[in-house]
């Protein structure tokens, strides 16, 4: 349950930047390669947010695809596990997107 | 539960801070009775909402603490490893079975990370190096400020080597860098071949994998071809050893890697230091 730790890390920042602000909205960014999952973190979100600047602020997910480029033939494809391979069957890759685990913004008033 | 810190040779234990919340807004007690979000969200339209940019990464904070120990282990020369595995792979008995060879060579000491209990550092005790227990409580991987607070309770000498045996799991301690030189996988043979795909993430990030107790394989219907395929398709650039703490058997290949590993963190011209 590293979700609890992601999303405490979340709150953290998050609050400290707001400097006593109240926070109304958080957009985040979760790679789908991350091992995180988007609903733990929503659940978790509502209880840690609890007693802080961020109570009842709705938090935003935005999933990055993963994505990488083959070092063997040069396409770019989709990646939908870390272990896919190249449509071409090469493993030689740079992984571009996916692995993302970024605090984009917040909404303060 | 909270995590806590216990240094074998004193016998002391403290609590380690744990990673809290800071609170703003304890003025609304009320508010907490409800289990719905919504009723404080609409108080304040007369105020301007703001879009603040803040563009950081969720794990900024532990990353920045790991790379701290990184550089703090590099000014001494030192080798730490971060070892990983499932509950049960033999990780605690391959390090007795390491220490009690290499202490002879040069000195080892280990930051021991389990949920509870004293158990495993009172084993590698019994070898005579020096341990610290951390207790994570709750938590489900060694972090880099404990890891920090483990390093400045052992004072590991220049040269020497930090062991740390991260808490038995094979998801969450891969997404957290502790400062170490080399992440270390160990995969048992009663496990299953197909661990490596199942736990991609813990696999893709390592620089050498483990391979245990293969003293069991001829009761096994264990398939390590396959095993290391499944190792190249995830990670193609680690180092594989096979070994068992058990018999001894590929320990010497084992203990070339962290010899070579070692001169590395003392460099060219550490000699002497």
């Amino acid at each position: 349950m590293h979700e609890l730790g992601i999303t405490r890390n979340i709150v953290n920042i998050v609050s400290e930047q707001a400097h006593g602000a109240k926070v109304t909205d958080v957009t985040v960014e979760i790679g789908k390669l991350s091992a995180i999952m988007p609903d733990a973190v929503r659940f978790c979100f509502d209880v840690v947010s609890q007693g802080t600047s961020l109570e009842g602020a709705t938090l935003h997910i935005r999933e990055i695809p993963g994505q990488a480029s083959c070092h063997t033939c040069g396409i770019t494809f989709p990646l939908e596990e870390l272990y896919d391979s190249c449509p071409c069957g090469s493993r030689h890759l740079t992984r571009l997107s996916g692995e993302e685990l970024n605090i984009k913004d917040m909404v303060i008033i | 539960m909270r995590p806590t810190m216990t240094n074998m040779a004193t016998g002391q234990t403290i609590p380690l801070p744990a990673q809290e919340t800071p609170a703003h807004s304890h003025a609304h007690p009320a508010e907490h009775e409800h289990r719905g979000h919504t009723h404080t969200a609409h108080e304040d339209h007369h105020h301007e909402k703001k879009t603040v940019l803040l563009e950081q990464a969720i794990l900024s904070q532990n990353d920045r603490l790991a790379e701290r120990n990184r550089r703090w282990l590099a000014e001494r020369h030192i080798l730490a490893l971060n070892l990983v595995s499932s509950p049960g792979s033999g990780k605690t008995t391959l390090l007795e079975q390491t220490i009690t060879d290499l202490q002879k060579e040069f000195p080892v000491s280990v930051i021991e990370g389990d949920q509870a209990t004293l158990h495993d550092a009172e084993r590698l005790r019994r070898t005579g190096c020096a341990v610290v227990q951390i207790n994570t409580g709750a938590g489900c991987h060694l972090e880099a400020d404990m890891v920090a607070r483990g390093l400045e309770s052992l004072q590991p000498s220049a040269q020497s080597v930090v062991m740390i045996e991260n808490v038995g799991n094979l998801v969450c301690p891969a997404l957290f860098d502790l400062g170490e030189q080399a992440r270390v996988v160990i995969l048992s043979v009663t496990e299953g071949e197909d661990k490596p795909l199942k736990y991609p993430h813990m696999f893709q990030s390592a620089h050498l994998v483990l391979i245990n107790k293969i003293d069991l394989l001829p009761y096994l219907s264990f398939d390590m071809d396959q095993c290391l395929r499944y190792v190249s398709m995830v990670n193609t650039s680690a180092q594989v050893i096979q070994l068992s703490a058990q018999t001894g058997k590929g320990l010497a290949a084992w203990y070339h890697w962290i010899r070579q590993h070692r001169s590395i963190a003392i460099g060219p011209d550490g000699k002497g230091v």
